[in-house]
Formats: C-alpha cells, sequence, structure tokens
C-alpha cells in the first residue's frame, strides 16, 4: 500500500493542509506583531494579549459566552443523547420520521433561517431576548449535533449487553445508566465539546436572539471586524483558538492512550 | 463420572405421567412482520434437565430462548415458568438468565464486578454479595483473575465469567445461547464436561441453544429438534439418533443412507418394501402404514457392511463397486456405488492392524444389513 | 399482535427531545410562515399580526381573508431579491464544485496513506473545525485585502507590480467558502474512499487500465455517495451565508443571506425578511429532504 502513496498524494495533503493552515498561523503570528497595521511586522510584542485584559466590553462579552457555552453545551449533550437513544432504540413510534427530520435538518438549515425563526418564536411568546433566549436557541441545534455524534456511537453498540444487565434484573433505566452510559461516554463527551465549541462560535443566532445585556464574544470581535483588522481581534483569535486546540487535542490524546493500554492489555491476556 | 453416568440414566421425569412441567410453552407463535419465527410451538421441559434446542439458524430457536427471558414478547400463545405466566413480567424480574452467545461482558467493569451485576440488583449485603462472588470464582477456578477487566482475558476465560455471572443469582433456569460456539474445538469438548458437572452439582435447569449436534448430544438429557419455526421431536440423544421420527430429523443428525419404496406387505413384524427399480427390502418392526404406501428406509452407515461375499446372515444385501475410501484411522468409510447408480455409505471400523485382501477402489463389493439396523420412515 | 405497554421511561426519551423540537423547531417555521403573510407597521413588534389566539376557528376562518401575498409579489417584482437568491445559488455551486476540486485529492492522499498516520491526518481536518468559523474567515481579511498578505507575497516574488483587488469580489467569497467547508467535503469524502477496497484498482490495472482510466472507472464512482454527501453539506448551507458575503464579499457581492439579516436589522421590516426566509427555505427543502434521506438510509445501513 505505502508504494501506492505517490507523489501526488504526498503533494495534495502537503497544498491541502497548507490552504488549511496557513491563514490560522498567520492569524496568530500577527497577534504578536509590534504594530498596530497588522500587515506590516514590526517585531515581537505581547501588547496587544494585556490590553485585551483592560477591554471590560470584551471580558464580559467573554463571560457571558462561556456561561451560554456551558449551560446550553450542557442541557443539549443532554437532550441529544436521549433523542439518539430514541433514535437507535425505537425504530418504530408514532412521528419518527418527523423527528428524524427534525434531527437531521438543523445540521445543514440556514443559520440566517433558524435564528429568525427562533427570535420570532420569543417574540410571539413574549419571552425577552438575552441571555435566556440566546441559550435556549443554542441548546436547539447544538442538540442535533450531540444527537448525531451519540447515534453514531450507539449504532455500533453490541445491544447485548444492556439485554444482559436487565437479564440481571436492571431495570431500563438502571441498565442505560450503569451500562450504556459508561461505554459510550467518549461519545458523549465529545459531543457536549462539539456543542460547547459550536456555542462559542456561533454569531448568527446569536445576533438574532440576543439582547441587551446579553452580547457574547462573536457578536463583539463581529462588530469590530466590520471597522477593520486589528491586533486587538488578533489575540482574542489566537486566545479562543488556543484553548479549542488544546481542548481538542487533550481529548484526543487522552482517548488514544486508553486504546493503546486497551490494546496492550489485550496482547498479554492473549500471550500468557 | 461413572457415578454421575448412572444417575443420569434413572433421571427421566417425561418419562414420569406424575412429574410437574417447569417450564411450559403453550402454542407460542412469534412473527416479525411476514416471517413467522416461532409457529405454534408447544414444549414442556422439567425441573433440572439439561434441554438443548438444535436446530440450523434461523429456525427460530434463539427467539424461543429470547421469548423466555423476556427480550421478546409471544404473538401468541403462553410462557410458563413453575405455574407462573410470565407474559407480563418484564425481563429483569423473571428468575431465569441468561449467558449470552457474545458473553456480553461490561467492559467497564472488572470481572468481580461483572458478577456482583446481578446481586447488586437484587439489593444483597454487601458482605454476603462479596461471598457470593469468591465462590462463584472459585467455581470457575478463576481467583486470580478477579481484578481484571474482561479485555484481559482470554476467550476461554471470558466464557467462564458469562458463565459465574449468569449462575450468581442462582436463576431457575439458565439459558445458554451457544455457550461454546466462540471456543476452539479442544476447548470447548473440555467445556462441554465442565458445564454438565456443574449443571448437576448446582441441580440448576439448563436450557441451551445450539446447532451443533454432537455439542447437543454429548451435554443434553433430552434433544429438541427445531426447523421452520417448529419442534420435530423431543427425545434423548439416543432416541433421536437411532429413532429419529422424520426424515429431516434423520438427515440432520448424523449422516444416514436412506431409500424410498412402496410397502408391499407387512407379515410377523417384518415389513417386505420394494423401490423404483425393483430391489427388495425386508425391515423389522411395525411400519404404521398400508400397503402400496411410500415409506422411506433410513439406515446410518456403522450399521452397513462392506464385503466381498454375501454375508448369508443379512437380510438385505446388493452388489456394488467400491466408489470411494476415506481412511480416518478408527474408522474407514466406504462409498459403494450400487449397480443402479446410487451411492452408499458405510463405515466399518478398524479393529484389525492389518486386513488381509482389504477392499480397494473399483472392487466388486457386497453392501448388507440386517432387518433391525433400518429405521422406517412415513413422514 | 400483543404488547407491552411502553414503559414510562421509553416514553420520557422520546417525548422530551421530541417535543424541544417540535416547540423550538418547527413551530418557529410556522410563525414565520405566519409573519411573512402579515403587513408590515411600525411598532413593536414591527407587524400586524393576521391571527391571534383569541379569534377562535370562526375568527381564523374570517381572517383568511386579511392574509396577505404582498410580502411575496414584493419580493418577486424587486429584483434585488430575485438577483440575490440567483445569485446565491450560483455562488453556491461554484463554491460546492471548487470544493470538491480542492477536496478531493486531499481525502484520496488521506484515504491512500499508511495505516499508522491516518488518524492524524483525519484529527488534522477536523481540527479547524472546531475552531470559530468567524475567526478563519476573519484571517482571509487580511491576506486578501490590498496591502494584505497575500499581495506583500505576491509582489515580493514579483510576479505582479499592482495589489490584485481581491477582498469584497465574488472571488474572495468563493475563497471563503472554500476554505470553511472543506472539512464538510474531505470527511464524507475520506469516509468513503478509506472503506473502498484497494485490490478493485489492482484489479482494473491488471486487466489493462492505466492509473488514470482505473481513477476514473472504478474509484470515481465508487466514491459517489460521498461527493454526494459533500456536495450536500457544502451547498446547502452556502446558499444561506451570511458571515462569508458580508465580511469578504463587500458591498458588490448579493447573497440572500446578507439581504435577509438587512431586511431584518438595518430596514426592521420582519415580514418581508420571514418572506424572504421562506422562499429560501422552499429553495432548499428539496436538497434537504433528499440529505435527510440519504442520512436515514445510511443509518439504516450501518445499524
Amino acid at each position: 500500500m505505502a508504494g501506492t502513496w505517490g507523489r501526488f498524494n504526498v503533494a495534495a495533503l502537503v497544498l491541502g493542509f497548507a490552504f488549511l493552515y496557513l491563514p490560522i498561523v498567520l492569524l496568530v503570528i500577527y497577534s504578536f506583531n509590534e504594530s498596530r497595521l497588522v500587515t506590516v511586522w514590526a517585531g515581537f510584542s505581547t501588547r496587544w494579549y494585556v490590553s485585551l485584559l483592560s477591554n471590560r466590553g470584551l471580558m464580559e462579552a467573554a463571560w457571558v459566552t462561556a456561561r451560554i457555552a456551558f449551560i446550553s453545551a450542557t442541557v443539549a449533550t443532554v437532550l441529544g443523547t436521549m433523542a439518539a437513544v430514541a433514535l437507535t432504540r425505537y425504530t418504530r413510534f408514532r412521528g419518527r420520521l418527523l423527528f428524524s427530520g427534525m434531527v437531521f435538518a438543523p445540521l445543514v438549515m440556514p443559520e440566517v433561517i433558524t435564528g429568525l425563526s427562533l427570535l420570532l418564536l420569543f417574540v410571539a411568546i413574549g419571552l425577552d431576548r438575552g441571555f435566556m433566549t440566546v441559550t435556549l436557541a443554542h441548546i436547539t441545534f447544538s442538540m442535533c449535533f450531540v444527537a448525531v455524534v451519540v447515534q453514531s456511537r450507539l449504532v455500533s453498540f453490541d445491544r447485548s449487553l444492556e439485554e444482559a444487565a436487565m437479564d440481571l434484573g436492571a431495570t431500563p433505566m438502571r441498565a442505560f445508566f450503569q451500562v450504556t452510559l459508561p461505554i459510550i461516554l467518549p461519545a458523549v463527551i465529545s459531543g457536549w465539546m462539539l456543542a460547547f465549541t459550536l456555542s462559542l462560535d456561533d454569531l448568527v443566532i446569536a445576533s438574532f436572539t440576543s439582547g441587551p445585556g446579553a452580547t457574547t464574544l462573536p457578536m463583539k470581535i463581529y462588530s469590530q471586524v466590520r471597522l477593520g483588522v486589528t491586533p486587538e481581534i488578533n489575540a482574542v483569535c489566537t486566545i479562543l483558538i488556543g484553548v479549542v486546540t488544546i481542548g481538542v487535542i487533550a481529548a484526543s490524546i487522552t482517548n488514544k492512550r486508553r486504546e493503546l493500554r486497551r490494546r496492550r492489555e489485550e496482547l498479554l491476556a492473549f500471550g500468557s | 463420572m461413572a457415578s454421575l453416568g448412572s444417575i443420569r440414566r434413572s433421571f427421566a421425569p417425561w418419562a414420569d405421567p406424575s412429574a410437574k412441567p417447569y417450564i411450559r410453552f403453550e402454542n407460542v407463535s412469534k412473527r416479525f412482520g411476514d416471517f413467522v419465527a416461532v409457529d405454534d410451538l408447544s414444549l414442556t421441559i422439567y425441573e433440572r434437565e439439561f434441554f438443548a434446542l438444535l436446530g440450523a439458524s434461523g429456525c427460530g430457536k434463539t427467539t424461543l430462548l429470547r421469548m423466555l427471558a423476556g427480550f421478546e414478547q409471544p404473538t401468541s400463545g403462553r410462557i410458563l415458568l413453575d405455574g407462573q405466566d410470565l407474559l407480563r413480567v418484564p425481563p429483569y424480574r423473571r428468575p431465569v438468565n441468561m449467558m449470552f452467545q457474545s458473553y456480553a461482558l461490561f467492559p467497564h467493569m472488572t470481572v468481580e464486578a461483572n458478577i456482583a451485576f446481578g446481586l447488586k440488583q437484587d439489593g444483597m449485603p454487601k458482605a454476603e454479595i462479596a461471598g457470593r462472588v469468591a465462590q462463584m470464582l472459585k467455581l470457575v477456578k478463576l481467583e486470580p483473575f478477579a481484578k481484571r477487566k474482561p479485555h484481559q482475558l482470554s476467550g476461554g476465560q471470558r466464557q467462564r465469567v458469562a458463565l459465574a455471572r449468569s449462575i450468581a443469582k442462582r436463576p431457575k433456569v439458565l439459558l445458554l445461547d451457544e455457550p461454546l460456539g466462540a471456543l476452539d474445538k479442544k476447548l470447548r469438548e473440555e467445556t462441554q464436561f465442565e458445564l454438565m458437572d456443574l449443571q448437576h452439582d448446582l441441580g440448576l435447569t439448563f436450557l441451551v441453544v445450539t446447532h451443533d449436534q454432537e455439542e447437543a448430544m454429548t451435554m443434553a438429557d433430552r434433544i429438541a429438534i427445531m426447523d421452520k419455526g417448529r419442534v420435530l421431536q423431543v427425545a434423548t440423544p439416543a432416541e433421536v439418533y437411532e429413532a429419529p421420527a422424520s426424515r429431516f430429523v434423520a438427515d440432520f443428525v448424523g449422516s444416514i443412507n436412506m431409500f424410498e419404496g412402496r410397502l408391499v406387505k407387512e407379515n410377523a413384524g417384518i415389513a417386505h418394501i420394494r423401490d423404483a427399480s425393483g430391489a427388495e427390502f425386508w425391515v423389522g418392526g411395525s411400519t404404521r402404514a398400508a400397503p402400496g404406501d411410500t415409506v422411506w428406509l433410513a439406515i446410518r452407515p456403522e450399521k452397513m457392511r462392506v464385503s466381498r461375499e454375501r454375508p448369508p446372515e443379512a437380510e438385505n444385501a446388493f452388489n456394488g463397486e467400491i466408489w470411494d475410501i476415506a481412511y480416518l484411522g478408527d474408522m474407514t468409510i466406504y462409498n459403494v456405488r450400487l449397480d443402479d447408480g446410487r451411492i452408499v455409505k458405510a463405515s466399518m471400523i478398524n479393529s484389525m492392524r492389518r486386513l488381509e485382501d482389504a477392499l480397494t477402489w473399483h472392487d466388486r463389493a457386497w453392501i448388507s444389513f440386517s432387518a433391525d439396523a433400518v429405521v422406517l420412515l412415513t413422514e | 399482535m400483543r404488547k407491552l405497554v411502553p414503559s414510562l421511561g421509553r416514553r420520557l426519551v422520546i417525548a422530551v427531545p421530541y417535543f424541544w423540537l417540535l416547540v423550538f423547531f418547527l413551530v418557529p417555521f410556522f410563525i414565520v410562515l405566519k409573519i411573512s403573510l402579515s403587513q408590515p407597521m411600525i411598532a413593536i413588534p414591527p407587524y400586524l399580526p393576521v391571527f391571534s389566539w383569541q379569534d377562535g376557528i370562526g375568527g381564523f376562518i374570517q381572517k383568511l381573508g386579511a392574509l396577505s401575498l404582498d410580502n411575496y409579489l414584493w419580493l418577486a417584482g424587486d429584483p434585488l431579491y430575485v438577483n440575490a437568491y440567483l445569485s446565491s445559488l450560483w455562488i453556491a455551486a461554484v463554491s460546492t464544485l471548487l470544493t470538491l476540486l480542492v477536496g478531493y485529492p486531499i481525502a484520496y492522499g488521506m484515504a491512500r496513506a499508511p495505516l499508522s498516520i491516518r488518524p492524524i491526518l483525519l484529527m488534522m481536518v477536523i481540527l479547524p473545525f472546531w475552531t470559530s468559523f468567524l475567526i478563519r474567515v476573519y484571517a482571509w481579511i487580511g491576506i486578501l485585502k490590498p496591502e494584505g498578505l497575500l499581495n506583500q507575497f505576491l509582489m515580493l516574488l514579483g510576479v505582479i507590480d499592482q495589489p490584485l483587488v481581491i477582498i469584497n469580489t465574488t472571488t474572495a467569497v468563493y475563497i471563503g467558502i472554500v476554505y470553511s467547508y472543506l472539512p464538510f467535503m474531505v470527511l464524507p469524502l475520506y469516509a468513503t474512499l478509506e472503506k473502498m477496497d484497494y485490490s478493485l484498482i489492482e484489479a482494473a490495472e491488471d486487466l489493462g487500465c492505466t492509473a488514470f482510466s482505473a481513477f476514473w472507472k472504478i474509484t470515481f464512482p465508487l466514491s459517489r455517495p460521498g461527493i454526494v454527501a459533500g456536495c450536500m453539506l457544502v451547498f446547502i448551507p452556502a446558499v444561506g451565508e451570511f458571515v462569508i458575503p458580508d465580511l469578504l464579499g463587500g458591498s458588490q457581492t448579493l447573497m440572500i443571506g446578507k439581504t435577509l439579516w438587512n431586511e431584518f436589522f438595518a430596514n426592521r421590516d420582519w415580514p418581508v425578511s420571514s418572506a424572504v426566509a421562506i422562499v429560501l427555505l422552499l429553495l432548499l427543502v428539496l436538497p434537504i429532504v433528499y440529505f435527510q434521506r440519504a442520512q436515514a438510509r445510511a443509518q439504516e445501513k450501518a445499524g
């Protein structure tokens, strides 16, 4: 197989990844630029990171965003996991087609439509726009992503494990919490992480559903970006990228380690 | 083992009309859409019996097992266990436990925790659980592995954990779904005897599903042969082999030679049968058929004899040519081509080290069998 | 047919997310539909509702007559909207094709990479997907603007003397969409290409195909499910894209997501923006249903 991995493939990957990563790398580099002019390199400096700390508006927005992301990811994980269980376990119930449609549609729905429709709902039921409405909106679209992630794990889950638990006297509820959930936990956690970053990133839906006092970080960044590129924004972006990257890489390394240890132990069991 | 054998021989509650049935399937059917998995099936199993459901895959045996465990609901009919109708009882309240084909060991729990799982669900006190788990580990000889997780065990060890887990609660019935299917041949043979000893020592009722006839014959007190959702015969291994109830059973268990013919007449316990080519057969036993009816003669290969000369005492003998010889060490299998073109299989024990004038390919030979060797089948 | 009464747990597991999605996903669409049929007015909220909950059935029927298609007629009559729809579809289609052209070689290269490094490559494709969409689009502003890094670089090489005008053009939007949606194209393509049995190619070559014709006659047709999934995942959201045309496309790029945004935030015309959304949804309903059915089918296969 190695022989077929020719020059063409290597070139495609190198160019492809350069395209994917170069813009981000440049952005990170220029966040350490001394000059206010973002495109002229004037030496290394961390002054923009320092000035961030004194930017109260940004810090406040960051705090709001983090809280919304945490709450919405947590609720979305619970709801999304339930939806995934419903879709994989119960193949026949009334309205299942509509249900699976509502789970998959938000994945591709243009954000402007989701945002507008949710706003109109909040207005119709007289809910004041703010922290609460953004959180509700984020729960709604990220629970669908969680559902898809968890569902793909559940599909390969050996159902006889649940049956064994019930056979041994566990009620369906206990079987789920003591057997199924611990086993699919990695998928549930990555669903949570996905929901968290989706909420962290969202501009469009938040802009529609947010109100006074609930400006999120992407909304703040967007309003400043419209005025032009500034090193301060570069610095915020770099921090965000850093946080997400470290989180994702740490999670995948932990997974990988667990996998490796498991494989080693399996070899030992069969070798001896 | 000797004592066990003698106890087994005397154990026959099915022959005792006053014996109380333990598990009863009454006219049970199960349909999945258009597919009929179990078709109006009735079956009685007695306490302490080692009962095997034997059949090819898709015959409904696993569905039957899963209905008893509570994972499937019968479409119609009812299932009774020790006099209790199980219909409304969910799987987690049924006094039966199952050993799954895949073992279904909980991968995130240690061997100990797996075995303790069912006991914990019942709210047994901690000290008692520990005692029971230790006892189970000892029983399956896995004490040194208590703290290991399933993926750190070999296939045979996993099988024993699954067994320990399913008997830890002392279920009224233990259900075993292809319990030895994942083991290699040698381990499988050892484990068969272990299972039998265990069942006897614990005094449990075992219901095992298998597609392996050797496994069923070795372990079970009685076997139910299943096909297309129906039970074709329920009998002891010896009866199933020596007196199959139908052509399907005869063909399914072991290998057999089958001839089709018409009953000419029956006289003093000897039936006279003639087949389409004009060959004549003399068969012992009652046929329950009228002259002119179509009947089938089933003869096991080991009950046929191959020889150069026609044995004078044989009631049935046909001339043919040695077509194929398979030497297996303990025995030799001959495929003999009769003069009308049919191939008949006969096996001969190699009781002597070297046979003078042994038969070889293309030799002319007689194939013969006694009137008592034949099973007459009418369906 | 006898059946156990479904347990409480089972009913809850279905009902809670179902109810949530009904309230927060399906009902809002009907509200959008309703408002798209009402008259605009200067008030809070800025529209005259056609129905109200107090009407009852009789009032409802009576008011059906008051429904106005004015907003839709307005959309159809104004070339601005018609052009915005057409140009959105065009831009999305072109970008989808470009994303396929860029993404296919990457996915192919990954699928043929040594088994040991495949997880790392996969990780590298997924990682940008985790980082903020807004930030990734923003990063391109600094690169594409006249005094930006790309022009500096090209002028340094002497390829050009005058800075290229890329930002605030459709080209910049293409680049932005290809860049942002690349992982959505690569992942499904990789999934199908990786599963493909390589001995098929060897068999084709053994039977006399050149490497290229083997690719064209075997690999490409077999990767069609991945191509379809990838294109859907790029095309559908790209049609309604707002951030990319807004930040990179400038005022000349006409896209419907941006029009909707402006109609809503700048003109505060809720009925018209609702009508815009409904028409956009109608345009996307076929591809969305197609995508959803393909998903369901794949899911059934896997289960």
